[in-house]
This record gives structure tokens, C-alpha cells and sequence, in this order.
């Protein structure tokens, strides 16, 4: 089963935080995507969220929507990342959750879509724009091929709905640090944030592990922002790290160090 | 036939819904329980309607286009006149009904995208009206050839914020709107400004603009003593259409006619058509039809007319194109111009660019009917704000 593979990270964690990397496919190229996802793992990260560019994220902040116009100009698509998938899967078994908006899956088709993915090696799927409402359009593909459905829950999420949520969801669940989109922030507001619904966190989601995201861009923001939970997302913040060094000849060096450097501290 | 459309989890048949994310659900919620609340509630009526006469203007008048039809010699064709509405178009309907509904949420602060300008003018406006904060995103593109629209915005106390993300137009405008409701969800209002959007949008948005197809039903009744055989509107959203087509759909002798805009033409990649070029996919919170590349990109729209500039339509314009009961027809940018011209200088009414593609497309309506019959145009808004475009044709 794909989604194994997220289970027996969290199992491996044991009491240590989980990390998730989340790189746009393609940025800064779609040919260094695999490297990019090597160094992420050699240098700390636990899971890897790859993003699906889509020209209207209208989720993200302004570091993600660049890094999806530079991948989508530069001929990033479905295929293109699938084959991203497979290259990585060669040496490695570190999970890998697509995190993209519905309209490309559905162009491409949803059923061909997941059923490819399943076979590049991808392990679930993160729709920031399809709630449980419209679940119905993917669920039963996922079922399938059993790849975990990750959904989000936000600081204004009911104490019903995170419910619902964790019982929809495989793999783990993302919550969203703030209500606001995508896009590193002062640290201390998001802790402040989080610290008003995580008891509502813990106390409604019990089936699966919770990893939080938006806003975290060192290691004194994951600890502070992830305590109590079972780790954390960090995004636009390796991206803005890669936009300010790339294409010098020691990128992807300072790519890991910025990784290391978030996992373990300085 | 029988019209019940939406069901209540938003869907207009195949399409529709609330694609949007998580933060935005509970909002979506209250608005919809808000909603479900005064659309029975007769004070709510009562101070919209008491709005739309002593403040709107309304019932805006049925024009008989006299010279128009001596023009055609063919069926009477009769205009409504939105173009007469306060603010000049449509748009003031749902901006009235929308500011009632969030001053009885207790929201504080209006933000609106806009276009053209005119929704983002009529939300300005009914903002300055009940004294609340407005801000308006509009992208860079068009706050330039739309300048006097910019200048009314901020004269009547909005605060206008240029879009430069994507290709600076009312697409990406919508997307900065969503991403600032995103953040301020807690005490924002967002009013959108057509029949897009996630579920409940646009089937409030259609209910606000009912008010087009209900006063042209009992006038058209009054004068003619019948329905109309034709009604024809232009389509970008499609608000102004769905609120004149909306009151006629269970008489289905009465054909309807969205007209929407081909731009250089249909097959130019130059163009918003987007039943004719478009396929289904989701963009800004619905399910309904899209111009987008064949990775499933939205494609960059294009229209003379900044209101119609819009890759998508509303969904429930594609559910009444899959059930065959409007017919959506293109007309260019070639075509609307000549269509300004026709009726500014045969009725002495210089209708917007947007409306000026539903005048056009008499040229092709009008050699197939009979004398008996009665056309209905929607002249959804004037043109004054176009001139600076017209301009450079005349």
C-alpha cells in the first residue's frame, strides 16, 4: 500500500518532529526537481510535498505563485512530474504527497491521473481547493489505488468539521497555522495563532497525525509553532531560500544547510 | 418544465460547488444560513426594494426601439434599460442587495473585484451609502484603460489596489480578493460581482438581478400583451443575463439568447468565448466552463470589452448550455463596435461595450423573425465609461 510509507514515517518518528519539505515541481528547473528532493532528504526531511503549479493559486502567497509561473513557463506539467516521481523512487522511499489545485487533475482526467501517480510512486494528495464537499470527485480513485487523501483544517474550523476531517483523511492531517494564504511570517503571531486552536486540534483529531504549515521559516518557528503537534510543513521559505541563490554554483548546498539548519537549529 | 436549480449543495446539474479552501468553508456557511434567512424575510425585501426604487432608480423603463425596428422591418425589439440604473449598469442590483446582507452580518469591511470597473463603482458606492470601509482590487491593466472608473472608486472613499500579479486583468483581480478574504475572513465581506464564484454566489447574485427579468416580464405584458419571443444579453459572468433570462426559463417558448465575446474571433486565441472554445474546469470556486491551454492552465482571456475579459462564465450559464435552454452565440470585437455605432446613432443611446455585443448580434437575429414578434435586449449598462476605446474606432 503507497500510503504505508507515510504510516511508518510517523511510527520511525517516534516522539521526534516530523518535517515536511514542500518544493514546487519545476522551480527553479524541472530537470534539478529530483536533486532538489535528494538534498532535501539527505539533510533532514521526513516527508516531501511536491507541488503542482497551477497559473491561479489562489491559496498561496507570492512566493509560491512565482515559483508555479517559473515551473509552468519552463513546460511543467502532470506528465513532466509523474516522470519527476519515478526518477526519485529509483533510490528512494521517502513519501511523496502531491499538493496541487483540482483543475489540471481534471483537465488531464481524474481517473487516468490517479491512477498514474499511483504507479510513478506518489503516496497521497493535498487539494487546497477541494473540501470534503466536493470529495467526491477524487475520493474514490485514492480508495483505489490507496493513496491517503490529505485534507486541511484552520483556525475557524468547528470542532464537527475537524472531526469529519480527520475521519476523511489518510496518511496525516495539514493544519493550517492562519487563517491568510501561503508565506513565511513573524513567527511569533503564527505560535500565537495556533496556540488559540490547538487544544481543539488535539482534542478532535485522534485517528491520524497532525502536521501544521504556513508561516514556518527557522527551527525556533517549527519548535515553537509545532509543540504539541507531530511536526510541521515549511514551504515558501525553502523556496525563497533556493530563489535568493540559484543559479550560483553552491545552490543546492545552501538548500541543505537551510534544511539542516531548520531541523536540527544552528 | 420545472426550474429548481441550485440544489442545495450548490449545483446547477454537472456544475457548480465551493471549490475553495478550508478557510473560507465556514464563511461560505454563514453566508448561505444568512442568506437562506432574509430571502424569506419580507423586511429584507421590503428595504431592498425600497433601495432599488428611491436610490437605484428602478423599474428602469422597456424601450420600444422604434427606429431600430423600422431599421430590422422585422420583429419589434424593445430595450431594457439598465444603462438608466444609478451608477450607470446593472451591477447595482446585487451590490445593494449584497451591502443589506452584510450589514445584517454585522461585517464591517466590503472588498469586491472588479473589471470594467462598474461592479467595483457600484460597490464603492453602496459602500459610501451606508458608510462602510471598501476596498477594491483591480488589476494594473485595467485600472489604466479604465482611469475614469479608478478616479469614481476613490472620489466616492474606496480604496482601489492595482493588481500586477498574472496577466493583470479581472481574473487575477478576483484571485487577489479571494486571497485577501482568505486573511480577513473573520469580519470581511466579500461581494462578488457576477453569477461566479463558490456556492451560494451565484445563485444570490441571479436572485439580486431577478428584479431585470421580472419588471421586463410585467411591462412586455403591459404593452404587448405577451411574452417575449426573443430576450438576448451578453455573457462575460453572465449576471446581467441570468437576471433577465432567469424569470423566463419555465416558458420555454421563450428563447434566450446569451451572446458572449469571440474578441479577434472564436479561433483567433484571441478571444472569451467560452462555450465555443472553452471545456469544464474549475476556476474561482465553481465548477462551469473555461478557456484553459491543454495543461489545464487558465488561458488568458481576450475582449474590446474589460467586462466581458473573463476566462470563465457562471455555472449556471453552462448548465443552461448543457440542457440546450439558452443558446450562447459569439460576436467580435469588430462586430460590438459596430454595434455601438448602430445604437448610438438609430436610438440615441450609446450602450457599454459589454451591452454593444448583445446590440450586435441583431444583425443576425433579426432577417430570421417575423413581424409578430418581440425581441427583448438587456442594455445592461451605458457607454460612457468606454469612450476613451470607442474613441480610437470612430
Amino acid at each position: 500500500m503507497a500510503s504505508d510509507r507515510i504510516t511508518s514515517v510517523f511510527q520511525k518518528a517516534g516522539q521526534k518532529p516530523v518535517m515536511a519539505m514542500f518544493i514546487t515541481a519545476g522551480y527553479p528547473e524541472p530537470a534539478v526537481t529530483p536533486d532538489i528532493i535528494a538534498a532535501l532528504e539527505s539533510s533532514g526531511a521526513d516527508i516531501i510535498e511536491l507541488g503542482m503549479p497551477f497559473s491561479d493559486p489562489l491559496a498561496d502567497g507570492p512566493t509560491i505563485q512565482y515559483s508555479s509561473e517559473v515551473a509552468i513557463e519552463q513546460g511543467t506539467d502532470l506528465d513532466s512530474i509523474f516522470e519527476m516521481v519515478k526518477q526519485v523512487r529509483i533510490t528512494s522511499s521517502i513519501p511523496i504527497v502531491l499538493m496541487g489545485y483540482i483543475n489540471p487533475i481534471l483537465y488531464y482526467g481524474v481517473e487516468k491521473f490517479f491512477e498514474k501517480a499511483a504507479s510513478a510512486g506518489v503516496d497521497g494528495f493535498i487539494l487546497p481547493d477541494v473540501p470534503v464537499e466536493e470529495a467526491g470527485l477524487v475520493e474514490t480513485y485514492c480508495d483505489k489505488h490507496a493513496l491517503a487523501l490529505i485534507y486541511l483544517v484552520a483556525p475557524n474550523t468547528t470542532d464537527e468539521r475537524m472531526r469529519l476531517i480527520d475521519q476523511k483523511s489518510h496518511g496525516f492531517v495539514y493544519c493550517v497555522s492562519v487563517t491568510g494564504v501561503t508565506g513565511a511570517r513573524d513567527g511569533d503571531q503564527v505560535a500565537q495563532s495556533v496556540s488559540r486552536f490547538i487544544d481543539r486540534v488535539k482534542a478532535n483529531i485522534t485517528k491520524n497525525p497532525v502536521l501544521v504549515g504556513f508561516g514556518i521559516k527557522s527551527h525556533e518557528d517549527a519548535k515553537q509553532i509545532s509543540a504539541g503537534l507531530r511536526g510541521f510543513v515549511v514551504g515558501s521559505a525553502l523556496i525563497d531560500t533556493i530563489r535568493k541563490n540559484y543559479p550560483n554554483s553552491d545552490w543546492l548546498d545552501r538548500t541543505r544547510e537551510f534544511v539542516e539548519e531548520i531541523k536540527y537549529g544552528k | 418544465m420545472q426550474y429548481t436549480s441550485p440544489t442545495k449543495n450548490g449545483y446547477f446539474g454537472r456544475f457548480g460547488g465551493k471549490f475553495v479552501p478550508e478557510i473560507l468553508i465556514p464563511a461560505l456557511n454563514e453566508l448561505e444560513a444568512a442568506y437562506a434567512n432574509v430571502k424569506n424575510d419580507p423586511s429584507f425585501h421590503e428595504e431592498f426594494m425600497f433601495l432599488l426604487r428611491e436610490y437605484v432608480g428602478r423599474p428602469t423603463p422597456l424601450t420600444f426601439a422604434e427606429r431600430l425596428t423600422e431599421h430590422f422591418g422585422k420583429a419589434r425589439i424593445y430595450l431594457k434599460r439598465e444603462d438608466l440604473c444609478h451608477t450607470g449598469a446593472h451591477k447595482i442590483n446585487n451590490t445593494v442587495g449584497q451591502v443589506l446582507l452584510a450589514r445584517r452580518m454585522g461585517k464591517k469591511r466590503i472588498i469586491a473585484e472588479t473589471g470594467a470597473g462598474q461592479h467595483g463603482v457600484a460597490t464603492a458606492t453602496v459602500c459610501a451609502r451606508f458608510g462602510m470601509e471598501c476596498v477594491v482590487y483591480m488589476g494594473a491593466e485595467d485600472t489604466e484603460r479604465q482611469k475614469l472608473n479608478v478616479d469614481r472608486m476613490r472620489l466616492l472613499g474606496a480604496e482601489v489596489r492595482p493588481v500586477t500579479s498574472g496577466s493583470q486583468t479581472l481574473k487575477d483581480a478576483t484571485n487577489e480578493a479571494i486571497r485577501d478574504w482568505v486573511t480577513n475572513v473573520d469580519d470581511t465581506f466579500y461581494i462578488i460581482g457576477s453569477v461566479v464564484g463558490p456556492h451560494p454566489y451565484p445563485m444570490m447574485v441571479r436572485d439580486f438581478h431577478r428584479i431585470i427579468g421580472d419588471e421586463t416580464r410585467s411591462q412586455l405584458q403591459k404593452i404587448e400583451g405577451k411574452l417575449p419571443d426573443y430576450v438576448v444579453a451578453c455573457v462575460g459572468g453572465g449576471s446581467n443575463a441570468m437576471g433577465i433570462f432567469y424569470p423566463f426559463i419555465e416558458d420555454e417558448h421563450v428563447k434566450l439568447i446569451g451572446v458572449e465575446a469571440a474578441g479577434y474571433g472564436v479561433e483567433s486565441g484571441k478571444t472569451a468565448a467560452t462555450f465555443a472554445k472553452g471545456t469544464p474546469g474549475v476556476l474561482h470556486g465553481s465548477l462551469s466552463f473555461l478557456l484553459q491551454t491543454n495543461q489545464g492552465q487558465i488561458a488568458l482571456a481576450h475582449s474590446v470589452s474589460a467586462g466581458l475579459d473573463y476566462p470563465g462564465v457562471g455555472p449556471e450559464h453552462a448548465h443552461l448550455h448543457d440542457i440546450k435552454r439558452v443558446q450562447y452565440v459569439p460576436v467580435t470585437d469588430e462586430e460590438a463596435l459596430e454595434g455601438v455605432r448602430l445604437t448610438s446613432s438609430m436610438e440615441g443611446i450609446i450602450p457599454a461595450l459589454e451591452t454593444a455585443h448583445a446590440m450586435a448580434f441583431l444583425n443576425t437575429l433579426m432577417p430570421t423573425t417575423t413581424a409578430g414578434e418581440v425581441v427583448v435586449v438587456n442594455c445592461s449598462g451605458r457607454g460612457d465609461k468606454d469612450m476613451a476605446t470607442i474613441s480610437k474606432f470612430i
